[in-house]
């Protein structure tokens, strides 16, 4: 498996570490009620399809980026900074 | 034996081998199987369950019954296919499963009693008692049924792992393999050609068919000499791809040498190849017919016969008959009359075939009958005129071709089944940016495969956006593939599916009625096709039985899935690179070999290494080491190296920002020129790691992490910087190496320090806490006045490149005032006497309300786990606490990992009240001390739990305590 790394260009999986779901990049506010942050911290779905997930290029450029595939056919069909992914 | 005159290699030099200790000789060039076959030897092993004897059955990597074992101990590689085996000077090869001899196999009564062996026999038959199968059954049925074994001794040769990249990469080079590389070549594309034998070439090597007025191999040398002269072209041999993976990611195996090579020389390399676009042009394999005793040795596919004869010389009998249902095989017996060895018949199931030569032919024929225990001797014909009996050494059979769709699978693709060619072609588009060319796609013709090779390779050429160039196709032979259905012939006596697996017609009809009717049912019922030929030869033909057992057409029926590796794979290939140094590399601290000079014990801290303690010559036991230490740093001064550490450099106009939103506490506020303890949180609210956080200059911070925690924490300045805070202006740097720094601690160490320092300090200008830039021997490092050990202590760094000089001055300046080494056992005890925590107290599942610190997440601020750490069940008063434990009876040894419980109760985990975390022998104290977690824990001072340890199998009665054993005010430290 290969990942567009938007710094680096494309490069091995093994290079980056999972983190999961881009769920993670909204993090609510502090005082947001107690069902925001459980959907935050724990929930995630399990999509058959397009997906976007994080990884670290943990062996390469220190990015954070989000990438978007599909879980059914592994396509992978992007990927941007996490920086500048919810902008 | 051997044709003179006939191979590619007919002049070869003689190379001796043995084979189960009898010796032979051999030709260069030759492999293993063509070694034996030239020899007369047809008995090869024996096969799987019933111990049937067995000689070759091909000349390729899908051998199923000719697999040896070479090398003895960690040299040792069984299941050596003799097919892929080449011949060098000393072989010596072992058959399998065999005792005490490939010809008396003692377990051949397996054979006897194959009724009742039939398949899925051990689920009924070895049903009771139940404790009988895992002691008795299980072990029998593995002692008598297997291939070859493993020594057990771990490898000793060198294996290796590459990478490649390419713009194509063209798997197989046969006719199709071989105009493709051309053609991708001439267009300027990055070429790779691949292909699995020794030599390139494929069917070509093994036929007499002429190209462009040329022989096979004459023809290709040519056009691997062209190609050898490109730039763009990286040719490899003996590299078997053995899967296809994401994103044009595909793994082969390259044979690198033999087993007499020296052990630094590689045996095997395991290639990453990503490639833009590949063409897979890996030709098709030959499958048997199931006819009665189809499996003795002498019966080979027609194709195997024709390689060994064309490419080896070596005719595999002397009487050889054809049996087939298709042309193709009819150039057996052209090619071996050719060379002027008898063919005694051609069986030809078509009632239409033609003789296409001077051979007697059957036609509307069967082999109805097989006789010759070790190896064939003759052999009976049905036809409409009756049965005949044919003496003949060698069978050459061929039911048909089937495209090696193999790696078009991979990606679960499923093949699309043919009418045409009676076999499965590949399914377009199965693995993205692969096209497949040639036999491998059921175009059978060498003038097809060339054609098909060009124009694949032309659209190929063409999706890169390069010019696809002006190629000729050669001329070559065009024959049709005349073929009519036969898999099974009807008859008494097994006939064989799966020779390595020993899965016949019967045993997939038994499914069929036992209805395991879905095809992988089917497959585990029998174990058909799951050995390490993956069903090559037999798939097609077993399907097709049992299609017919289940009234299905084949393509209802469909295949089993092929998975990766296309070929067995040495897990010692697969993990080159990674044993060892490759798997764990070794970090070294500065003061590493001072360390190891004075007869320090080096202990793992992650991939770091350090010093456990420091021996002296009197000392027998690590405590009384350690004993000593601590003893030195709470009377005199002690040293040791901490730069493991994590150090993080934070700087920017926000720093100040970004570390109050990753600790839980607050460092704006925090002077300039001063240390601060900060305790970091997961977002869901549970402690992630601690550490203290130095203020070098308004904007300028150094973060310092636990040991364990350094990479982990980095990731998450990362994630928290980049995504959560892009917002802040902020940038970090670990410079873990880059500075050693070195714990001087002891009431001395003010005095030890300014031994060494260029410029005196004193509690004014270094107040508890407090940190700044130093000269130390005229180097600029940095000083700390921070303290794990609850004395008055420091920490002084200095870049890396001094650390071994400072570590030396330091130690010589501790011995002189009494002082000395301290290593990792002694910092644990000074920690545990202060009650300091480390990852055994957070361990993932606290929080910082269970260790006391709930008041230092500051409320004032958000920051990462705040919210969620306020949830009411982290507050609970229930929820286990940090306590100290001290044993009631001073003698009593303390032991982590333990569980506490009332005093009385049943030490169960319904009655559980907590654990020990950290536990060691206080010199200071005289007396075992622990740190634990207890319900309630901090209002249960001075109560007495019972500490339960059943691995250990230790009861303690303790007393529970503030976890701060020693000067719990803290005085010493700001002293």
């Amino acid at each position: 498996m290969r990942l567009p790394c938007p710094i680096c260009g494309e490069r091995d999986r093994r290079e980056f570490y999972y983190q999961g779901h881009a769920t993670l990049l909204d993090r609510p506010a502090a005082d947001a009620d107690a069902g925001a942050w459980d959907d935050y911290v724990h929930n995630r779905d399990n999509p058959a399809g397009e997906t976007r997930d994080l990884w670290h290029h943990e062996a390469g450029c220190g990015a954070w980026i989000v990438v978007t595939r599909n879980t059914v056919t592994h396509e992978v069909l992007g990927a941007v900074l996490a920086e500048k992914a919810k902008s | 034996m051997r044709v003179a005159g006939k191979g590619l290699n007919p002049n070869g030099a003689p190379v001796s081998f043995t084979f189960d200790g009898t010796s032979y000789t051999g030709r260069e060039g030759d492999t293993l199987s063509a070694a034996l076959l030239a020899n007369g030897v047809r008995l090869m092993g024996r096969s799987f369950k019933y111990h049937r004897p067995r000689g070759v059955l091909t000349a390729g990597s899908e051998e199923p019954n000719a697999l040896v074992t070479v090398g003895q101990g960690a040299r040792q590689d069984p299941n050596i296919r003799a097919t892929t085996q080449t011949l060098y000077d000393g072989l010596a090869a072992r058959s399998q499963n065999a005792w005490p001899s490939l010809k008396y196999d003692a377990m051949a009564v397996n054979d006897l009693a194959s009724p009742f062996l039939t398949a899925g026999f051990y689920y009924k038959t070895f049903m009771w008692p139940k404790a009988f199968w895992e002691k008795l059954y299980e072990p029998i049925i593995r002692h008598a049924a297997g291939l070859g074994a493993l020594s057990g001794d771990a490898v000793e040769e060198t294996y290796e792992k590459a990478f490649a990249f390419c713009d194509v990469l063209v798997i197989g080079a046969g006719p199709a393999g071989i105009m493709a590389a051309l053609t991708a070549a001439q267009s300027g594309a990055d070429v790779i050609l691949v292909d699995e034998d020794t030599q390139m070439g494929g069917r070509l090597l093994a036929e007499t068919a002429e190209i462009d007025g040329q022989s096979g191999p004459d023809w290709v040398a040519a056009q691997l000499g062209a190609l050898a002269k490109m730039d763009n072209v990286r040719l490899m041999t003996r590299t078997t791809v053995t899967g296809a993976y994401d994103q044009g990611t595909f793994g082969a195996l390259e044979q690198v040498s033999e087993q007499n090579a020296p052990l630094n020389t590689p045996r095997e390399c395991f290639w990453r190849i990503t490639a833009k676009r590949s063409i897979l042009c890996a030709g098709a394999l030959e499958r048997p017919i199931a006819f009665p005793n189809n499996d003795r040795p002498g019966i080979m596919l027609a194709s195997a016969v024709r390689a060994y004869l064309n490419r080896w010389g070596v005719a595999a009998g002397s009487a050889v008959t054809v049996f087939a249902n298709n042309d193709d095989a009819h150039r057996t017996a052209l090619d071996l009359i050719g060379a002027g060895v008898t063919v005694a018949a051609v069986i030809d199931s078509r009632e239409d075939a033609q003789s296409l030569g001077d051979y007697p032919l059957f036609s509307g024929a069967q082999v109805i009958a097989t006789k010759g225990r070790l190896g064939l001797k003759s052999i009976t014909v049905q036809d409409a005129r009756g049965t005949h009996e044919i003496e003949t050494d060698c069978l050459a059979i061929s039911g048909g071709w089937n495209p090696s769709v193999h790696l078009t699978c991979h990606m679960n693709g499923r093949p699309t089944w043919s009418d045409d060619i009676l076999s499965f072609v590949p399914t377009d588009n199965s693995i993205p940016d692969m096209t497949v060319a040639g036999a491998a796609r059921g175009n059978f013709s060498t003038l097809g495969c060339l054609e098909d090779g060009i124009s694949v390779a032309k659209a190929t050429v063409t999706s890169l956006d390069l010019k696809s160039p002006q190629i000729a196709t050669p001329a070559a032979e065009d024959d049709p593939y005349s073929i009519q259905a036969l898999w099974q012939v009807d008859g008494t006596g097994r006939k064989w599916l799966d020779f390595q697996n020993d899965v016949h017609v019967k045993d997939v009809k038994l499914a069929a009625q036992e209805n395991f009717r879905s095809v992988e049912h089917m497959k585990r019922y029998t174990t058909q096709g799951m050995a390490t030929d993956q069903g090559k030869n037999s798939n097609v033909v077993a399907l097709a039985v049992l299609a017919d057992a289940t009234g299905r057409g084949i393509p209802e029926t469909g295949t089993t899935t092929f998975r990766p590796p296309y070929v067995p794979v040495s897990i010692a290939a697969m993990g080159a690179g990674s044993q060892g140094h490759g798997f764990a590399p070794e970090r070294h601290l500065t003061s590493h070999n001072a360390s190891v000079d004075r007869n320090a014990p080096m202990v793992e801290v992650g991939l770091w290494y350090r010093a456990s303690y420091f021996p002296k010559p009197s000392e027998t036991t690590w405590l009384e080491a350690c004993n000593r230490e601590v003893n030195v740093v709470r009377n005199h001064v002690g040293v040791c190296d901490v730069s493991t550490l994590g150090k993080i450099d934070i700087q920017g106009a926000d720093a100040a920002e970004f570390l109050d939103f990753v600790y839980c506490n607050t460092f704006s506020s925090l002077k300039e020129n001063r240390v601060r303890y900060g305790l970091m949180l997961r977002e869901d609210g549970h402690v992630m790691d601690d550490g203290t956080t130095a203020r070098l200059g308004l904007n300028h911070y150094v973060m310092t992490t636990t040991t364990a925690a350094a990479g982990q924490i980095m990731k998450h300045l990362d994630w928290v910087r980049q995504a959560l805070r892009p917002d802040l202006d902020v940038r970090f740097a670990s410079v873990t190496e880059q500075w050693a720094q070195f714990a001087v601690a002891g009431p001395k160490s003010r005095e030890l320090l300014n031994s060494i320092l260029d410029e005196q300090i004193d509690n004014e200008s270094w107040p508890f806490m407090a940190c700044g830039d130093v000269g130390v021997a005229g180097v600029q490092g940095r000083l700390f006045r921070i303290s794990f050990s609850g004395e008055h202590a420091y920490e002084i760094a200095v870049p890396a490149r001094y650390g071994a000089s400072l570590f030396g001055l330091l130690t010589t300046q501790a011995e002189a005032m009494e002082g000395g080494l301290y290593g990792l056992e002694a910092l644990n005890v000074l920690r545990i006497e202060k009650g300091f925590i480390t990852h055994a107290e957070i361990h993932g599942r606290v929080t910082a309300f269970d260790i006391g610190f709930d008041r230092m997440v500051s409320q004032k601020k958000d920051c990462i786990g705040n919210t969620m750490s306020r949830r009411g069940g982290l507050l609970d008063a229930e929820r286990e606490q940090m306590i100290g434990l001290k044993p009631v009876e001073n003698e009593h040894k303390l032991t982590a990992g333990a569980h506490l419980f009332v005093e009385g109760a049943d030490a169960v985990s319904e009655n559980d009240q907590g654990y020990v975390t950290s536990v060691c022998h206080s010199p200071t104290l005289g007396h075992d001390i622990g740190m634990g977690f207890l319900k309630d824990g901090p209002n249960r001072y001075g109560e007495r739990v019972m500490l339960v340890d059943h691995v250990r199998n230790n009861h303690v009665l303790c007393e529970v305590c503030h976890p701060v054993f020693f000067d719990p005010e803290g005085g010493l430290a700001r002293g």
